[in-house]
């Protein structure tokens, strides 16, 4: 028996991927969904042997948006204390690099689970967007924020507004997506760049990204004192005497992230 | 049921027939409508290889249906709405398509015909591209796809001049594969749809999935796109069989997959 009801967890190497498997309802995201998903991420990013998360949903759709009939007739006292978003806050905490591998519909809730990951890799098929508009809402787990910081905020209004869907391509072209790959190839591609993730410093990658999201959030200068912090520290490890030594040998590093 | 076309499945071709031929298969909401549908079905019907479009009766198609246009009608609207989800499957189907061009296509009937893979017509063929007669301009893709296959200066021509290209002519101009006789129409048609059928179905829609590419990426991209569809084509049963067949010195026998 899976410890999983909604996803299919698995590890290739020193990648982990997450599946979410509810195909027959375009995965969409119910609480007790997004619990799971956070929960095999955490799992993850404690084991060492884990270098790169990969995020993915089985069938048509990454994730097609919330679970509408769960919180139709919820109202703002029971969101207070049912607290649901504090699941997604934890998703900025995880330090291992994750990549969401986007196979179709990436909409509301799903859109803001593959913007929560590093990077993100899209089938040309993929269509990214905000419906909440339609329905009398906005996104809540991030959308606004992220979109906003990504593209600006006069594009993230156009698609927060309209709620209209967005191609792969106009995502790539938006920044939004990393690379656009053909759908037969998906996993194949991302699993090619995971593994090319998982060969780099460990370490290294965990502070670049700590310090790309401060970069984000922080003013220039107290941005760059936090990048100098995290370049000294690198210094402490095990992997930056090998990778310089590796350079002034002349041969390729072995990383193991310590 | 469609009601303005047949569509029928016949071994591994489907045949979509315009079908108003009282109308010379003039173009109303409900035929795009179901256009469309048998499209994105024929794309996802496993067993299809190959898409036939032909009109009943004298004509192709005779463009948009005249006798609905009204003052008030908003051309732009009608594009978003009816035309353009047309043309998207059609342009998206990933298998090849024929318009058998059995008689006039104008109008938005001859983009119809251009935005399909071959052009076979009939020696009563022509295309007329209207447009500029009652004062619009060419519409359902077919300014997206007329200068691709003639180029600028002959695209242009057509589009102004608005003058009647008859069948041989459009072979002339490389607007069209071949022109077929009378006699023989309906057994070449067949005939050249089956071929296709036989032939390694995937490797065609990703042949096609390249031309588009090509039209819009830098080299680079394309060259990486290239290699990705490379690496789609190398996974086929259709691939191993195409290898087997040639060591084998025998005929390869596809199964479009």
């Amino acid at each position: 028996m899976s410890e999983w009801t909604f996803l299919a967890v698995r590890q290739e190497g020193a990648v982990g991927v997450i599946e979410l498997a509810r195909p027959d309802v375009l995965n969409a995201l119910s609480r007790q969904m997004v619990a799971e998903i956070v929960a095999a991420v955490e799992s993850f990013d404690r084991d060492e042997a884990v270098r790169v998360i990969v995020l993915t949903g089985r069938g048509r759709a990454f994730a097609a948006g919330a679970d509408i009939q769960e919180m139709a007739d919820d109202d703002p006292i029971r969101l207070e204390w049912l607290n649901q978003f504090a699941d997604w806050d934890r998703l900025s905490l995880v330090k291992t690099p994750m990549i969401a591998a986007v196979n179709g519909l990436a909409l509301g809730g799903g859109f803001e689970l593959a913007l929560s990951c590093d990077w993100i890799i899209a089938s040309a098929a993929a269509e990214f967007g905000f419906p909440e508009v339609n329905l009398g809402v906005m996104p809540g787990a991030g959308g606004t924020q992220r979109l906003t910081k990504l593209i600006g905020p006069k594009r993230a209004l156009e698609w927060l507004w309209t709620g209209a869907r967005m191609s792969a391509k106009e995502a790539e072209q938006l920044g939004i997506v990393t690379r656009v790959v053909s759908p037969e190839l998906l996993m194949e591609e991302t699993m090619r760049l995971a593994g090319r993730l998982a060969e780099q410093p460990p370490l290294a990658l965990r502070l670049i990204k700590e310090a790309v999201q401060k970069a984000v959030d922080y003013p220039l200068y107290e941005g760059m004192q936090f990048e100098r912090k995290n370049f000294y520290l690198l210094f402490a490890s095990e992997d930056q005497k090998e990778g310089m030594a590796a350079f002034l040998e002349k041969r390729k590093p072995r990383f193991q992230g310590k | 049921m469609s009601e303005t076309i047949r569509y029928e499945v016949k071994g591994q071709v489907a045949w979509l027939t315009l079908n108003r031929p009282d109308q010379l298969n003039a173009f109303t909401e409900q035929m795009n409508a179901e256009v469309t549908k048998a499209l994105k079905q024929a794309g996802a019907d496993q067993n299809v290889r190959c898409v036939v479009i032909t009109g009943a009766g004298r004509a192709f198609c005779a463009g948009e249906d005249l006798s609905g246009v009204t003052e008030e009608m908003d051309h732009g609207d009608v594009l978003r709405t009816r035309y353009a989800p047309m043309m998207k499957a059609l342009h998206h189907l990933e298998k090849p398509v024929v318009a058998a061009v059995n008689g006039a296509a104008a109008g938005a009937g001859m983009s119809l015909a251009l935005a399909c893979d071959f052009r076979l017509l009939s020696e009563k063929a022509s295309f007329a591209p209207a447009f500029i007669h009652v004062g619009l301009v060419p519409d359902a893709g077919h300014l997206y796809y007329l200068p691709r296959l003639i180029g600028r200066a002959k695209a242009l021509e057509l589009a102004v001049l608005g003058e009647k290209v008859a069948a041989e002519e459009a072979v002339a101009l490389g607007l069209a594969t071949k022109v077929i006789p009378l006699s023989s129409w309906e057994e070449e048609v067949k005939q050249f749809a089956e071929r296709l059928a036989a032939m390694p179905t995937k490797a065609i829609g990703l042949i096609k999935r390249l031309l588009r590419e090509s039209q819009e990426a830098t080299f680079d991209r394309y060259l990486e796109r290239e290699a990705e569809c490379q690496r789609i084509a190398g996974l086929t049963s259709d691939h191993r069989e195409g290898v087997k067949a040639f060591f084998e010195k025998r005929k390869p026998i596809f199964q479009g997959n």
